[in-house]
């Protein structure tokens, strides 16, 4: 049975009349690298800070291993924290900084100064103990933050959008690093972000957060290809939105008018209930365009825009008076005409499961 | 490189935006400085007044025991009182740095308000509370006395006689080397404050909080990141507070009575009363090196 390392039961915030955190409760695993993701003001930070100590709930118990935190200060806490701005502090050299959670700990000298040249060793900045913060880059920055984390051994490494001030080219970079780093050191990772792709990339799974609460929990495969509503499928990825009136349901599928002039007979995991209102959800890269009508589902249309990127072929195709759909199709063969020029009829089709029911108003 | 006419040009531009300054400075500045070094060399006339004749008795005065003494007390008095400010000035400001933004302004218009009156009418008011029939001891002698002779009767603990005795006669404030010292630090409070207060509310709070997610409990988070971090504001203030409490003459002359006086009331008195010029002038000049070499200390150590 794997261990948890952090729990939070039923917990709540609120900052004067603002609600950040809503009756959350959450198990993350031993070992894990989980990701708490949403759209700034989400309570994803918030979540954050309860854990490390710098919030206490107002509601609900957090729990770090078998232990309940209560109104534990954060210095009394086995946590460590990278800060988003990194928060260095800029009176102190790279190997004070690295030390000052060693030293507050007594760990005698000899030993301090073994674990902050192997830290810094760790995150690839060997022998900058003598340097001062101002003297470093953005990266660099982000290395010694992490490396002041991670001296201490703490159980779970808390990260605030570390990687929010780094430029394209290096965020990848230290995507990568980070994951390997967390794998090797074996330490739980919990990693706040408002880009998707990054908590896609580097998580082991994945906390949707919208309104102070959480909609999904999964891995991030599952995250992507079954979202559990509207809001987890538009904020992660690209989706179609198709919304359409139950006209009849049972054993798996059900059969939904989309704007009156579409029916579709789709599967579904919960049966709704006759003229319900649902969404149907499909990602656009799942779709693909046909001359004739292919076999298994699918929809007529008239291609409204062709968009070629390089890679891919993006299509917007009108499906109803009201309705268009976005598709975007690898460019696989090396041809240079477009298949389907603006204004062509076309068949858009798709594997039985691409296609999600979203029910609920979210 | 820019090209000579116009480096010139720049540099007449320079020199005609400086003059003013230059001019004021040169005049009521540099000028009365090199006429006071001057006369501090120079010897009393039989009625006052300069001799010009080169000499360094008044330097030599200086060094007797009675004026080393005197300047002595200052240093510890303006030390005092600098020690004194920071201890209730940089929590102050602390609180008043850590307020929501709109209360700020607020309680910095607060802090500065009674500084809209008069410094000598404020430094009288001390009087007041301080001597013998002052506020202090009208309550010392009424009702803490009342209140100290009958709980002496009532209960049967010894020291408490003894205490209420002691609270017939007035006490001895007024005249004090510490009536100086409040109304120094009731003076100066404000620059020892301020300079705190906007170290502060620069302070960036998340290196706080890094300190404590690294173990540091408050006193070692405040001890090795709030105070290292605000330091500048800290030395500024302790300056600030520092220099004009060195130089103090109103508040000595009025609250330290005959007893109690500053190297400020020597100065005065050697050139309004004794009129002996050159050895104002010497002592004026000991102090001024003393502040100089004193600021120049502190800055450096305040510096990494």
């Amino acid at each position: 049975m794997t261990k948890t390392a952090v729990q939070l039961r039923g917990v709540s915030k609120h900052f004067g009349s603002v609600t950040a955190v809503k009756d959350v409760s959450l198990t993350i695993r031993d070992g894990e690298f989980f990701s708490l993701l949403g759209p700034s003001g989400c309570g994803k930070t918030t979540t954050l800070r309860l854990i490390a100590g710098f919030e206490l709930p107002d509601k609900g118990e957090v729990f770090i291993g078998d232990e309940l935190q209560g109104e534990k200060p954060p210095y009394k806490r086995p946590v460590n924290t990278v800060f988003q701005n990194y928060a260095l502090f800029p009176h102190m050299r790279v190997g004070e900084n690295v030390a000052f959670g060693l030293q507050m700990r007594n760990v005698p000298k000899d030993e301090t100064r073994r674990r902050v040249s192997e830290a810094l060793e760790m995150v690839q900045l060997p022998g900058m103990e003598s340097r001062k913060p101002d003297q470093l880059s953005g990266g660099q920055q982000q290395r010694v933050a992490l490396a002041r984390a991670l001296v201490n051994e703490p159980k779970v490494l808390l990260l605030d959008e570390p990687l929010g001030a780094l430029d394209m080219k290096l965020r990848k970079a230290m995507q990568l690093e980070l994951k390997n780093l967390q794998e090797r050191v074996g330490i739980t990772f919990i990693y706040v972000t408002h880009d998707q792709e990054e908590a896609l990339t580097m998580s082991d799974r994945i906390a949707v957060m919208k309104g102070g609460r959480i909609h999904q929990v999964d891995e991030p495969q599952r995250v992507y290809e079954r979202p559990m509503n509207r809001f987890v499928a538009d904020f992660i990825g690209d989706t179609n939105f198709l919304v359409g009136v139950v006209k009849a349901a049972g054993r798996g599928t059900a059969t939904v008018t989309v704007d009156g002039e579409l029916t579709l007979r789709l599967p579904v995991e919960r049966i709704p209930g006759p003229s319900e209102e649902v969404t149907i959800a499909i990602r656009p890269e799942k779709i693909s365009l046909h001359g004739e009508p292919p076999q298994g589902p699918g929809v007529p249309g008239i291609v409204e825009e062709v968009i070629y990127v390089g890679t891919e072929t993006h299509y917007i195709v009108r499906v109803t008076q009201k309705t268009t759909m976005f598709i975007r199709e690898q460019n696989v063969n090396p041809h240079t005409d477009v298949t389907f020029p603006q204004g062509t009829r076309v068949h858009l089709g798709w594997q039985p499961e691409a296609a999600r029911v979203l029910t609920g108003k979210e | 490189m820019a090209t000579r006419p116009e480096s010139r040009r720049e540099r007449v531009r320079m020199a005609v935006l400086l003059s003013p300054s230059a001019f004021w400075l040169t005049v009521f500045f540099l000028a009365p400085l090199v006429l006071v070094f001057a006369i501090s060399f120079g010897q009393r006339g039989t009625y006052g007044g300069v001799e010009w004749i080169l000499s360094l008795q008044s330097y030599r005065r200086f060094l007797d025991s009675l004026y080393l003494r005197i300047f002595a007390r200052t240093i510890a008095i303006a030390l005092a009182t600098t020690v004194i400010c920071l201890l209730i000035g940089y929590p102050l400001a602390y609180f008043m740095a850590t307020r929501p933004p709109r209360w700020r302004n607020v309680l910095v218009l607060l802090l500065m308000v009674p500084f809209w009156t008069n410094f000598l009418i404020r430094t009288y008011a001390w009087l007041f509370i301080l001597r013998d029939q002052g506020l202090i001891n009208m309550l010392w002698t009424g009702p803490v006395h009342q209140v100290l002779v009958r709980a002496a009767r009532a209960l049967p603990f010894a020291g408490l006689g003894a205490f209420a005795d002691a609270t017939i006669a007035p006490l001895q404030l007024f005249g004090t080397d510490g009536a100086i010292i409040v109304g120094l630090v009731y003076g100066w409070l404000p620059d020892m404050v301020l300079p705190c207060y906007a170290s502060i509310e620069r302070l960036d709070f998340s290196l706080v909080e890094a300190g404590q997610d690294l173990y540091a409990n408050r006193l070692q988070s405040f001890l090795r990141v709030i105070v290292p971090l605000t330091l500048p504001g800290i030395v500024a203030g302790s300056v600030l507070v520092f220099i004009p409490s060195l130089g103090a003459y109103v508040t000595p002359d009025l609250l330290g009575g005959a007893k109690s006086i500053m190297i400020g009331n020597v100065i005065y008195s050697q050139f309004m009363s004794a009129r002996d010029y050159p050895f104002g002038s010497a002592v004026s000049f000991v102090l001024m090196t003393v502040m100089l070499v004193g600021t120049l200390i502190y800055f450096r150590s305040g510096r990494d």
